[in-house]
């Protein structure tokens, strides 16, 4: 039987609050989010992905578990067994098992070989979600992102949070 | 892509797709590549399809039978374990520091050679 989705934020409150931690502060966005229709069918797409699940590549460094906002560029032809994952608030192991759990490259990949979309970008993103400063997101790290999706040149990007 | 729903809801972005799964798996269960597949399908289709801004899609994939992972999330208990054992057990979390979070140290070795290819740094560690 399927149940209601879990409710992170009230379960967030209710355990921060055992814990005796101060009250997390979540990101609330009131306004109306920027809207871009597709500017052309998916199959005539270049996507773009961008995964906050920690994912590295063997000779890259790990990511630290102190509000890192760096990010890591990896080829999208990088083999699977080239992945790591480096997170410290989610359950990794199925994600190191098989990384397209939070870094759907491989798939990706294949729905491009079967012209779903008509490729993936050259490079795909990614950084370690765990940060509590929204404030170096928002004025750091996503502006950067955006920055590198527009020199891409994609026209639609999938985002991948944990 | 989610599978945080309140979250989602809260940061409010232009276009969604909810997968009811538990974290760690937003885009599928590990060695499942059909169930990957159709979801990362879906997920297009709904990119390609929501008109509304700030609609999210729910796909219709469940995780088990039963849904059982739920109740497990972040529960707190009411038993009489110790403060430290409790702290433990709700908050789960790694310590959090400034040095790399390796896999393994043969990572940490590849990554000393090889300098950290593709790699930007936005600000300096130890600000």
């Amino acid at each position: 039987m399927s149940r209601p989705p879990v409710d992170y934020i009230e379960r967030t409150r209710s355990q921060y609050q055992s814990l005796g931690y101060p009250p997390y502060q979540w990101v609330e966005n009131e306004l109306a989010p920027p809207f871009v229709p597709l500017s052309k069918p998916l199959h005539e797409s270049r996507v773009g992905l961008i995964a906050s699940g920690g994912i590295y590549r063997v000779g890259q460094f790990a990511f630290h578990f102190k509000d890192d906002v760096s990010y890591r560029e990896i080829d999208s032809d990088t083999p699977m067994s080239d992945l790591r994952i480096s997170h410290f608030a989610y359950d990794t192991a199925d994600a190191r098992r098989d990384p397209n759990v939070v870094f759907p490259l491989q798939t990706l990949r294949e729905l491009a070989h079967v012209s779903r979309i008509r490729e993936l970008a050259n490079k795909a993103y990614t950084f370690m979600g765990g940060i509590y400063s929204s404030r170096k997101v928002r004025s750091l790290l996503a502006p950067a992102l955006a920055d590198r999706m527009v020199r891409d040149e994609v026209d639609v990007v999938v985002l991948v949070p944990v | 892509m989610t599978s945080a729903l309140s979250i989602t809801r809260s940061v409010n972005p232009p276009r969604a797709a909810f997968v009811d799964f538990p974290l760690g798996h937003t885009a599928g269960k590990a060695g499942d590549k059909p169930l990957q597949r159709k979801i990362m399908i879906d997920t297009l289709s709904a990119l390609d399809s929501i008109q509304v801004p700030g609609d999210i899609r729910h796909l219709s994939y469940q995780w088990s039978e039963d849904d059982s992972w739920k109740d497990k999330v972040m529960r707190p208990s009411e038993n009489t374990e110790s403060a430290e054992a409790s702290k433990q057990r709700l908050d789960d979390r790694l310590e959090r520091t400034n040095e790399p979070q390796y896999q393994s140290p043969a990572d940490r070795r590849a990554a000393m050679s090889a300098g950290c290819p593709g790699c930007v740094f936005l600000e300096s560690s130890t600000a």
